[in-house]
């Protein structure tokens, strides 16, 4: 695409200091909000803030990429919710624990 | 166009069962899913392994893949199928009826036989529908920085390829190239999102986003962990006896570092803040390893004996108790 070439992109970082409305979360993910809460549900994302009205809940923008990832296990491995939160936690143990042994064999 | 065994991409023998072949291509999905694996070619051994589920899951499109089959081996090349091949097979669903791939994700091969390319049946796949309005797949792609990228931020071109819908209603590949600003402080692991910047999307539908994976080219004085940088700083060993100022690289810049008396091989200083910037910023880690000279002049050799004279009381062993 010639009128990219020059021109320089920039992005958000989706971390802990980016929020994601539920609005955005949904649309992003295309998935009805119930569906979003069913994962808060079962621990797979959670709110900044639980206690405020649903429609101003906020995000981490990490979130969105957990939810991308679960609905992708749900689909492509035929796992039901519980089964991706489960997947997502080990996961998240084998990354640190990969971090450790990656430190460990430095030193 | 190359043949594929997809008995053999699942592993399995020709006269299993269909629940065999469910078993197997379970397993395998597990396997190299991109989200869980780590192996290189994950994304394309999965993507593989579906286009083989995807005929032989299904018996009508299994009987007429097997009657293809008997004379070619995987990979031999120059592979056409006769063109009455699926004559007198009646097909239900069409190409592409699972919904989680792209068409752009079969092979050639599958395209020639179930797919849009096939004469004997039409898709009956959601993707292809002319005149709906679809949002654009998000797009996800690796990028490699250098860990001084993530001190400063950096711009990177990047050559993206995508996949677009050409004039014939056929998915079409498409190159182009990105020039991105990386942000300072990101960290391995973490996503940008560019948005608009995915797959166009279909009609009136918006384009998808790009998500951009940072990952750190390995250094060869830095470790990274997170926001925390690693060094390990050769000292000369009067240096670590009688303390010292020394100079030390970090990604941006040198600064200065007091190395205190009496230090042994192995300890280990931090350097607050000095890592990657962010909120909170690393820390710079310098682990101290004694280095000797590798040769000895006659003068630094009495000038050691001289030291070991002076210091026989010292037993480096006393922990091991000889």
């Amino acid at each position: 695409m010639m009128e990219n070439e020059d021109r320089v992109f920039s992005g958000v970082v989706m971390d802990d200091h980016h929020a994601v409305s539920l609005a955005e979360l949904c649309r992003s993910c295309s998935l009805p909000a119930e569906q979003i809460v069913t994962m808060i549900e079962h621990g797979i994302i959670e709110p900044i803030e639980s206690h405020i009205t649903i429609t101003r809940w906020q995000f981490t923008g990490d979130c969105l990429l957990r939810v991308k990832t679960a609905v992708r296990l749900q689909h492509d491995l035929g796992v039901n919710l519980a089964g991706a939160a489960l997947a997502l936690e080990l996961l998240d143990e084998v990354r640190s624990l990969r971090y450790q042994v990656a430190s460990l064999q430095r030193n | 166009m190359e043949y594929k065994d997809y008995y053999q991409i699942l592993g399995v023998a020709k006269d299993v069962s269909q629940d065999e072949i469910k078993r197997a291509y379970r397993k395998l999905a597990r396997k190299y899913h991109p989200d869980v694996s780590k192996e290189k070619d994950a994304e394309e051994r999965f993507k593989e392994v579906g286009e083989a589920y995807e005929v032989l899951k299904d018996p009508e499109k299994r009987t007429a893949y097997d009657q293809l089959g008997a004379n070619w081996k995987a990979g031999q090349d120059g592979f056409q199928p006769p063109p009455d091949w699926d004559a007198g097979f009646e097909f239900h669903g069409g190409g592409y009826t699972n919904e989680q791939f792209n068409a752009a994700d079969y092979s050639d091969f599958f395209d020639q036989l179930f797919g849009r390319g096939a004469g004997g049946f039409t898709s009956s796949g959601g993707s292809y529908r002319p005149g709906a309005n679809v949002q654009g797949e998000d797009s996800h792609a690796k990028v490699f920085i250098d860990v001084e990228d993530a001190y400063q931020g950096a711009s990177r071109s990047l050559t993206l390829r995508s996949t677009v819908l050409g004039n014939d209603g056929r998915p079409e590949l498409k190159e182009r190239t990105l020039n991105v600003k990386i942000p300072k402080g990101v960290k391995e692991g973490q996503n940008i999102r560019l948005k608009g910047q995915g797959s166009p999307g279909i009609g009136e539908g918006q384009a998808g986003d790009l998500y951009l994976e940072i990952n750190f080219n390995p250094h060869s004085i830095y470790h990274v962990d997170g926001r925390d940088i690693a060094l390990e700083l050769p000292i000369a060993p009067w240096e670590a006896a009688l303390g010292s100022k020394v100079q030390i690289p970090i990604p941006d810049g040198k600064v200065d570092l007091t190395i205190p008396a009496g230090s042994s091989s192995g300890k280990r200083m931090r350097l607050k803040g000095r890592g990657i910037p962010g909120k909170p910023p690393g820390d710079f880690y310098v682990t101290l390893e004694i280095v000797l000279p590798e040769r000895l002049s006659q003068k630094e050799k009495s000038l050691y004996k001289s030291l070991q004279q002076e210091s026989n009381h010292f037993n480096p062993r006393a922990k091991l108790g000889v």
